[in-house]
């Protein structure tokens, strides 16, 4: 196989450890950037599937605005950090 | 500066409590501020109604919910699964699909004018589809418009206090000086890359969602460094308003134009100049640039209304 298969292979199975990770990890914060990551890891495999465009697209929207989106909510919900998170647990 | 910096390389976070609260005079203090969101939590999470709301769902009811929502799940991922299996392997020759493709890579760039063939089948070819996906990214907008949107209709006076002054006050980001810094800097590269992307849309890969999306993130940037009161000064609601229905209206326009001589096999007079030039492609240029104004002021939007319940400042 060439080696572009094999990166392709590579890439696709990191991209699945990260979707099963999101769900298993105990900090709302690191889902989030983890998300962000399986968004640059698509962007890679857009340019080794030939399509540019979607290559820029998924950059700028998957990694870029959608991960500020999600990190002003976190902060507005008080989980962006331990001393956030901890204050909100004392306050139930 | 120096000690304050290895003192907060060493994790020591009371350097920033003092700045943030020397900049935030006018503003209660962090215990008024924990205690008002308590009140209002209580208020509105423990009030009889939701209890009563919370206590009235049965039990073998959500269980039910929750095998049903499996099974269907299941269901769905089996079904598309089955469609996929019967799409042709990658690089496999397909009777039935290959003379639209042929058409489209073979003659597309003498009936489009157009160097990159992507754009010139998503804005010449199927425009009608692009001319969708507009419409649903500006009615995205108005959705979260509509759930997002704090004004004097749909807050009483205590809740807006606290939100408008002692929330969006609290969160401020601007002022920061590495945040301005690097933002004098990064934003006018950022944009000029988005405004590059989106004009060479027809010539190399890129084209109008890409820049726009670009754009969007360098107003972004701009409003995390600058503060709010610098963006309201030319991004008011009425703006973003009007030149989103001027870009969508534009679009609908010329391509309604060129859709209606088409269909009655006469001569629309666009020209399509030469390929590789700047202003060619007939109207693949326009269309960019208004399918990249539409997608910049929504990802501005949205950034706005998550961070303070209004585009531009009420």
């Amino acid at each position: 196989m060439a080696v572009t298969e094999i990166f392709k292979i590579l890439i696709m199975i990191v991209m699945i450890v990260c979707a099963i990770a999101t769900n298993l990890t105990k900090k709302l914060l690191t889902t989030v950037i983890i998300f962000m990551s399986y968004s640059s890891l698509m962007c890679i495999l857009w340019v080794l599937l030939e399509s540019p465009d979607l290559a820029i697209t998924e950059a700028a929207v998957g990694a870029g605005v959608s991960t500020i989106l999600f990190l002003v909510t976190l902060k507005k919900l008080g989980q962006l950090d331990e001393r956030d998170a901890e204050e909100e647990a004392g306050h139930e | 500066m120096n000690e304050k910096f290895l003192k907060w390389l060493d994790g020591d976070d009371a350097y920033f409590d003092q700045v943030l609260d020397s900049s935030m005079e006018g503003v209660p203090s962090r215990e008024t501020l924990k205690a008002e969101r308590r009140a209002i939590t209580n208020a509105i999470v423990h009030s009889p109604r939701s209890r009563r709301a919370v206590a009235a769902g049965s039990r073998t009811l959500r269980y039910l919910y929750y095998v049903v929502a499996v099974l269907s799940a299941v269901i769905l991922i089996g079904v598309l699964l089955y469609c996929v299996s019967g799409l042709p392997r990658y690089g496999q020759e397909n009777v039935r699909a290959d003379e639209v493709v042929e058409r489209y890579v073979e003659h597309g760039l003498e009936e489009t004018g157009a160097v990159n063939v992507v754009a010139g089948m998503i804005l010449d070819y199927r425009a009608f589809d692009t001319l969708g996906e507009s419409h649903v990214l500006f009615t995205a907008l108005i959705c979260v418009m509509i759930l997002l949107r704090r004004d004097r209709k749909n807050m009483d006076s205590r809740l807006e206090d606290y939100y408008r002054v002692v929330q969006d006050r609290y969160f401020d980001t601007s002022g920061d000086e590495i945040l301005q810094g690097v933002g004098l800097i990064l934003v006018p590269c950022i944009f000029l890359f988005g405004i590059y992307i989106l004009l060479n849309g027809h010539l190399s890969p890129g084209g109008g969602f890409s820049g726009g999306a670009v754009m969007g993130a360098g107003m972004i940037i701009f409003c995390s460094a600058c503060g709010f009161e610098r963006v309201d000064r030319f991004f008011t609601l009425k703006l973003s308003s009007w030149i989103t229905f001027a870009a969508l209206s534009f679009y609908s326009f010329a391509k309604g134009y060129v859709f209606i001589t088409g269909a009655n096999h006469l001569e629309n007079h666009i020209p399509k100049g030469t390929p590789g030039a700047i202003l060619s492609a007939g109207l693949i240029l326009p269309l960019d640039i208004a399918v990249g104004i539409v997608v910049a002021c929504t990802m501005f939007g949205f950034y706005s209304l998550f961070r303070r319940g209004s585009i531009g400042g009420n």
